[in-house]
């Protein structure tokens, strides 16, 4: 019933086994549409399951019009945003294509990709690099600003990077980062300031060793520099090249996959492969910069919820305490508590990513949509809040939960396709 | 006006500055404020929020900028204090509690590997299914819970049994094991008594009387109400005696019970007469007229527990304990003031002052009665208002006084009511002070009344110790003061509340007789149950959380399961995931 599996358990130890087991490495950075066959057209990724143009939120919707001025294919934002509406563009999700993007999650052809390969998989899993915080595509903003900075991504810093891992030669190994970081403080969504300092520690020897001119190597590595979040961005694509490895096990009921589209929340489990079973998102809770209140809050996007599938994130809240305050105005309590119960519908610790702060327990690891249905706890995700409208950008940070509704259609479909149950 | 301060080195955390900016934000005199450090990035947001300023260009990535929309420029100086005071005060204050929480019985027995006693009180209809989870897990199980079937109840106790666990209830109110309180219970001495019933304020009352007269506990195991019905046949409450009997501490044993189903009964006297430690009984409701053998039976709950008392004391067991003790106040009455009305809360309090008083007025209170009624006849009343009829929907009235008092104020417009008598339980799990809860509305009633030119008394028992949360000398001396006539038991409240209507009962005086022949029982009982009577034990609290503070007060360990109904409930959901498995 369960292949090779003789019960549910196996099958689902089998799946994050393959999560403790991984071994995720940086490898290049590459324009989309030389490693996504799909975007060599008019084409463009968002986040979440798949979503039509007139469900996309505002945000989403000045993001494709960004990536259409971005690629060339409109003149100006209203011829943009014609050709979106006419459906002229092919809109496929990050996730079906080995990719996984930020917040609205664009990503067109001629955008740099950072390039994770699980060497315990041979996958490789892609994802934009960090734009900073301020006008930014990822939160619907296309100003001119916007667009030039892509372009100087495309032009700079995305070969000035290729280059230096390709100096470097073997990859840089994503999981050691990770191991380092979350001892100093990060838990890979809300904080990443130690995870990027330790990229830009290991990349900056290999970037002087290029032959870049040096004006671009000193933007490039005061870049890095100033992105507290730019290893957000590497750790989803390392979170979607461990679990696409882990659900090529086609048992049990881990989620493998977790994502937002402004619209709807979709999960994947082991046992249903690609399907996605989705339900509408909730608006993430928060603190919010002055002038800008709950309301004006957009609802929930992007595939960075894929930190929290791979076991960080909102889950390893413990090994975070600086940004604990966002779960309310708690303290070390409120974040132990927030991991324990995370902990209440996980598998089982992953040895890789020990949390000082949590007593060393490793991070959480593999999520089990049964436990969510029984115990009713939703998965938490640390995020950015965006505004409702597009272009004005980042406005909070808070948390969001997974809708129930999602991990209630997983199982129950899961238990269809058994045969254990007729479908209502 | 904007104006702006800038900080020059003096690094904070965003989400520092975030909620130092909501703070600032409630002063009053504010307009807006924005407190961030002097990145690009953050300037860029001072921009959208309208709140840039020239001064900023030259302020860095360090800088502490904090720009304050304001009429008034006085509120500067108090803008910055408060900067000040919250950065100087940052630390959050711990809110540790003395016990993990958790949300599944995998993660509670993680929390507490030792544990050996689960308590229940999930709604009704789950209670039986997380009892077996509890009994799969070797533990012991209190269900406080009511609302389980019979045939689940009978079920879980065979389980348990053969397993060598004990169940206390279902609908179990008190049990106090090893020291350590469960439930609603009170905090009493320790010391040589077993007590062993199938009620709830029975336990109570004989406990707390027992304490009253000097001598404490050993233990207070509770059955459910149901243990002794013949569908079930006393599982708990054979298995209970037998645990007491092996006890060597326990040196008395005390049995409280209903009259039970001829067949167990029978049973269960055969266990009592077979134990060589001398046995207490008290079957509410029944009239002993001797003691056998080994086996003292009881009249009263007060009785019940001065016989043990004496019993433990070494002393000569007296005829009779029932006289009436005290003065008899002196009453004045309207002629057609004549009755009594009983509002109690204490649910076996109550079944035996309507006994009692059944008994003072020679009436045969056999019959079947409305619901929370347990006696009504030529006006006189006596009401459980713990019965569920009066609970929907509403706390329970050892908690909210106001059921209570509403029932006083319909009691005092009944023109032949003379006496008012009523209990207050104390103990954890009750209300804080409930003497003080009353007073209000007993007063109010005392006033109106002679107002009327009339007098209605009341008269009150405290069920309670000294060591209780609410202390019971300070809840007697608080109804007093309002003018409530107070005795030291129900018993004596009810004959006081006769006396005052010139209603006496009839004292039984009681032999000492021979018991039965009957052969050895063999007492035998698990490790597990001895465990239990000899260790404090170590609990997983599944549902109500205000049940661990009596085990934390009294050293008992305990992990907080917060319960939630599997898939919250829905019966599809429930299915899937047990073909899930």
């Amino acid at each position: 019933m369960y292949g090779q599996y003789k019960t549910i358990d196996e099958a689902n130890r089998a799946v994050i086994d393959k999560v403790v087991s991984s071994s995720p490495f940086l490898v290049d950075v590459v324009p989309a549409k030389s490693v996504i066959e799909e975007l060599n057209g008019k084409v463009i990724l968002h986040a979440g399951p798949p979503i039509k143009w007139e469900n996309m939120t505002s945000p989403m919707q000045g993001s494709c019009v960004g990536a259409t001025l971005f690629e060339g294919w409109a003149n100006d934002a209203d011829e943009a945003r014609k050709m979106l509406e006419n459906g002229e563009i092919t809109f496929i999700p990050c996730h079906h294509v080995n990719a996984v993007g930020p917040m609205g999650g664009i990503t067109s052809g001629s955008m740099p990709v950072l390039v994770v390969e699980n060497r315990d998989g041979g996958n490789r899993a892609y994802c934009t690099m960090n734009e900073g915080i301020g006008a930014v595509l990822r939160f619907g903003a296309y100003s001119d600003e916007v667009i030039n900075r892509l372009k100087w991504f495309r032009d700079v810093l995305g070969p000035t990077i290729a280059k230096a891992l390709k100096v470097k030669g073997d990859g840089l190994n994503v999981n050691v980062a990770m191991a380092k970081a979350i001892t100093m403080g990060d838990e890979f969504h809300q904080r990443n300031i130690a995870g990027s300092l330790i990229f830009l520690k290991d990349i900056t020897p290999y970037i002087l060793q290029t032959d870049v001119n040096e004006k671009d190597k000193l933007d490039v590595i005061q870049f890095l520099a100033d992105t507290d979040q730019f290893f957000l961005n590497i750790a989803m694509a390392t979170g979607k090249a461990v679990m696409d490895t882990a659900r090529q096990i086609q048992h049990g009921t881990v989620v493998t996959a977790m994502c937002r589209n402004g619209y709807e929340f979709g999960i994947r489990i082991a046992g249903m492969g690609d399907e996605w079973f989705t339900a509408p998102v909730n608006t993430p809770q928060g603190l919010f910069f002055t002038g800008y209140d709950q309301d004006m809050a957009c609802p929930d996007m992007g595939d960075s919820a894929i930190t929290e599938t791979f076991g960080v994130g909102g889950f390893a809240m413990i090994a975070a305490p600086g940004v604990t305050r966002f779960v309310g105005a708690g303290g070390m309590d409120d974040a132990v508590t927030t991991s324990n119960e995370m902990m209440e519908i996980c598998i089982d610790h992953n040895p890789n990513f020990s949390i000082p702060t949590w007593d060393f327990q490793g991070a959480t690891l593999g999520i089990d949509a049964r436990k969510v249905v029984e115990t009713g706890i939703e998965p938490i995700i640390n995020t950015g809040i965006a505004h409702k409208e597009a272009g004005v950008g980042q406005i909070g940070a808070g948390t969001v939960r997974a809708p129930l509704a999602c991990f209630e259609k997983a199982i129950e479909a899961y238990a269809v396709k058994l045969g254990l149950i007729d479908p209502q | 006006m904007l104006y702006t301060i800038v900080k020059q080195n003096s690094y904070q955390d965003s989400v520092n500055l975030m909620l130092l900016t909501n703070k600032i934000s409630t002063m009053e005199g504010i307009n807006k404020v924005q407190v961030m450090m002097g990145t690009p990035a953050n300037k860029d947001i001072f921009k959208g929020s309208g709140l840039y300023t020239e001064e900023l260009e030259g302020a860095a990535s360090n800088d502490m900028c904090i720009v304050v929309d304001t009429d008034s420029e006085e509120k500067i100086q108090e803008v910055l204090d408060e900067v000040d005071n919250y950065l100087n005060n940052q630390a959050i204050a711990g809110s540790k509690e003395a016990f993990e929480t958790v949300r599944s019985w995998d993660k509670a027995t993680k929390a507490l590997p030792g544990a050996n006693l689960a308590i229940i009180s999930t709604p009704g209809q789950y209670a039986a299914e997380e009892a077996e989870k509890a009994i799969d897990r070797d533990m012991h199980v209190l269900i406080f819970s009511d609302n389980v079937t019979v045939e689940d109840e009978r079920r879980i106790k065979e389980k348990a049994h053969d397993k060598g666990l004990l169940v206390m209830g279902p609908d179990c109110g008190t049990a106090i094991v090893s020291g350590v309180p469960l439930a609603f219970a009170n905090v009493m001495k320790t010391g040589k008594i077993g007590v062993i019933g199938a009620s709830g304020t029975g336990i109570q009352e004989v406990i707390t009387q027992i304490d009253r007269l000097g001598a404490g506990i050993s233990h207070a195991i509770g059955t459910g109400g149901r243990d002794l019905n013949d569908k079930i046949g006393a599982i708990t409450m054979l298995d209970g005696i037998k645990a007491l009997a092996q006890h060597s501490q326990t040196e008395v044993i005390t049995l409280i019970s209903k009259p039970p189903a001829k067949e167990v009964r029978d049973q269960v006297v055969q266990l009592l007469q077979s134990l060589s430690k001398p046995v207490v009984a008290i079957f509410l409701g029944e009239e002993p007229h001797n003691h056998e053998g080994n086996v003292y039976y009881a009249n009263t709950l007060e009785e019940t527990a001065a016989i043990a008392v004496d019993l433990a004391k070494g002393n000569e067991v007296k005829a009779n304990y029932n006289t009436l003790q005290g003065e008899v106040p002196s009453v004045e009455l309207k002629p057609e003031q004549k009755t009594i009305k009983a509002l109690y809360s204490g649910g076996t309090l109550g079944y035996e002052a309507a006994t009692l008083i059944a008994r003072g007025l020679n009436y045969d209170n056999s019959g079947a009665h409305e619901e929370g009624y347990l006696l009504s006849t030529d006006g006189f009343e006596v009401i459980d208002l713990g019965d569920d009829i009066y609970t929907q929907g509403k706390p329970h009235p050892m908690i909210d006084p106001d059921t209570r008092i509403q029932y006083f104020q319909k009691a005092a417009q009944d023109e032949s009511t003379a006496i008012i008598l009523f209990d207050v339980v104390l103990g954890y799990g009750s209300h804080e002070d409930m003497a003080s809860a009353l007073i209000p509305g007993i007063e109010k009633i005392q006033k109106e009344a002679q107002a009327n030119g009339k007098n209605i008394y009341f008269v009150a028992t405290v069920c309670g110790t000294d060591q209780d949360p609410q202390g019971i000398d300070d809840q007697k001396a608080k109804l007093q003061k309002a003018g409530v006539i107070i005795r030291d038991s129900n018993n004596q409240a009810v004959l006081t509340a006769l006396a005052m209507l010139d209603m006496q009962i009839e004292e039984v005086q009681k032999e000492v007789v021979a018991g039965p022949e009957v052969a050895k029982v063999d007492v035998t009982v698990s490790e597990a149950i001895e465990k239990l009577l000899t260790e404090k034990p170590n609990v997983v609290n599944v549902g109500l959380k205000k049940f661990t503070e009596a085990i934390t007060a009294t050293g008992g360990r305990v992990v907080q399961y917060d319960w939630r109904p599997v898939a919250g409930g829905n019966p599809r959901m429930r299915k899937i995931l047990s073909l899930l498995k």
